[in-house]
């Protein structure tokens, strides 16, 4: 295995695309911890929306980014779900599977690269949890947003497949809520808390897609979270560009900012809001950091 | 039937009567062949999969268990040919919740790769596979988004050789079959 400090930084394709306030607020806090940040020498996509065309081109195209972190002898650090979902499902399958990996092998060596399953991948959530640790995460809070009360999302590909998530418990996931905690806020409870998001059938079926997000804002508002907290680009795009639109297409009225936890914890380690790239979000958080900062 | 935008050209028919005649006894052993619907032929029909699934829950067509009771009975024509395939949002649940261990997403990922052989395939993934060869991100990123990040002090995106793509995924199926989906990739006109 690569030595456990050794991090390549996997940025996937959704954040370069729409969601930089989360490369830009997630890069102030690991660097906050003293993480030192490696970009990835050559990237492609994780795979994972080829999966419904050709699963082997999914395989190849995760094995590939796998096997340029080993020539590296490094690990994998990612922000977005689907790319942690992917090439962690990638890796165990190759690793556990001869055949499969033989057979992904003969196609990487048209590119001069090998899987030998020396990688491992870890998501954000992941990595603040097991690298950094909780409760140095809480030393470090000098701002405690204990007015705060918030709900979260951790989605779907960071804990679904079960058997290829080994760090937290899909049908009751913690380890966000403790992050959260760690911040000094409260972490509300609410209906359908591991719901999808519908991000991925946007495009496809956008009334079910803005059906399922609202499903969850109704849910947030029920319990009057003053912000739903996120992990993924694309849960993120759901929620917060979509806020607006699903509001007035269902006659509702919700105001509730959509931030990217490494936000959060930034404003409990006295960053600005303008470090964080608060100004990128579509739902506007002013009224929230007012009372964060004057409460 | 227009929850996905008509993506096939036949309509839906799964109301209609089965006729032997459409029944493919080679299908089910097609299927157990694969990764990820090996096992597919325990499903005892309990519906877990489908009342779990966010999408059954709004969709009037979308049926997991129907989909796989369907392909079970040797139906190929109408498991692979039904826009309905392109719905699942591939959360997982199904697979998670599953009594008999059945990786019903998986099932269903199966499906749609089958289906790809009719060239019918949702725009979107058109879009990508096109992106994707044409830069290896599986968006066209903005100069304006790439400019951005100069001003927010972030670095470079990282590049990929797309040489190197067309090398590896030049014996896929996909790559095979993309002819079909319309207009080839900027990348692969060479």
């Amino acid at each position: 295995m690569a030595s456990s400090n050794n991090y390549l930084f996997f940025l996937g394709c959704a954040i370069p695309y729409r969601v930089s306030s989360y490369e830009v607020s997630s890069r102030k806090i690991l660097a906050y911890f003293g993480i030192e940040i490696v970009e990835m020498p050559e990237f492609n996509c994780c795979g994972l929306p080829l999966d419904a065309i050709d699963h082997e081109v999914m395989l190849l195209l995760a094995a590939k980014n796998l096997a340029h972190a080993e020539q590296q002898g490094s690990n994998i650090l990612t922000l977005c779900t689907g790319c942690a979902g992917t090439l962690k499902k990638v890796n165990k399958l190759l690793k556990e599977d001869n055949t499969l990996r033989q057979h992904v092998n003969e196609h990487l060596k048209e590119v001069n690269l090998e899987f030998k399953g020396t990688t491992e991948t870890k998501h954000l959530l992941q990595f603040l949890k097991e690298n950094i640790g909780i409760d140095k995460i809480k030393a470090a809070v000098t701002k405690p947003l204990t007015n705060l009360t918030v709900a979260e999302h951790t989605g779907c590909h960071l804990l679904r497949p079960k058997q290829f998530n080994n760090f937290d418990d899909p049908e009751n996931p913690q380890i966000l809520k403790m992050l959260i905690n760690a911040t000094g806020a409260t972490c509300l409870e609410y209906v359908d808390e591991t719901e999808c998001c519908g991000a991925p059938s946007a495009g496809i079926n956008d009334k079910f897609a803005l059906q399922l997000a609202r499903d969850k804002l109704d849910h947030i508002k029920a319990v009057q979270a003053q912000a739903l907290i996120t992990i993924c680009p694309f849960c993120h795009i759901m929620y917060d560009t979509n806020e607006m639109r699903i509001a007035k297409l269902y006659n509702e009225t919700y105001d509730i900012p959509i931030l990217h936890y490494p936000q959060l914890l930034g404003l409990a380690l006295g960053l600005k809001p303008d470090e964080l790239a608060f100004n990128d979000l579509k739902v506007d958080p002013k009224k929230l950091l007012e009372q964060i900062i004057n409460p | 039937m227009t929850e996905s935008s008509n993506i096939c050209s036949q309509t839906c028919l799964e109301n209609q009567s089965i006729k032997t005649s459409e029944i493919d006894s080679q299908f089910k052993y097609e299927l157990v062949k694969l990764s990820g619907s090996e096992n597919f032929l325990k499903c005892f029909q309990c519906g877990t999969c489908t009342s779990d699934c966010p999408i059954a829950r709004y969709s009037d067509n979308y049926r997991p268990r129907t989909l796989i009771r369907m392909a079970t009975l040797g139906l190929k024509n109408r498991v692979l040919n039904n826009d309905t395939l392109w719905l699942c949002a591939a959360c997982f649940k199904c697979s998670d919740r599953c009594p008999q261990g059945i990786e019903v997403a998986s099932v269903i990922r199966v499906f749609r790769n089958l289906a790809i052989d009719t060239g019918c395939i949702p725009q979107v993934f058109k879009d990508q596979i096109g992106a994707i060869f044409d830069s290896g991100y599986a968006y066209k990123i903005p100069e304006s988004r790439i400019k951005k990040r100069e001003t927010q002090n972030l670095p470079p995106l990282p590049k990929c050789n797309t040489e190197n793509l067309y090398r590896l995924l030049k014996n896929t199926k996909m790559f095979k079959k993309i002819q079909l989906y319309g207009e080839v990739p900027n990348g692969l006109k060479q």
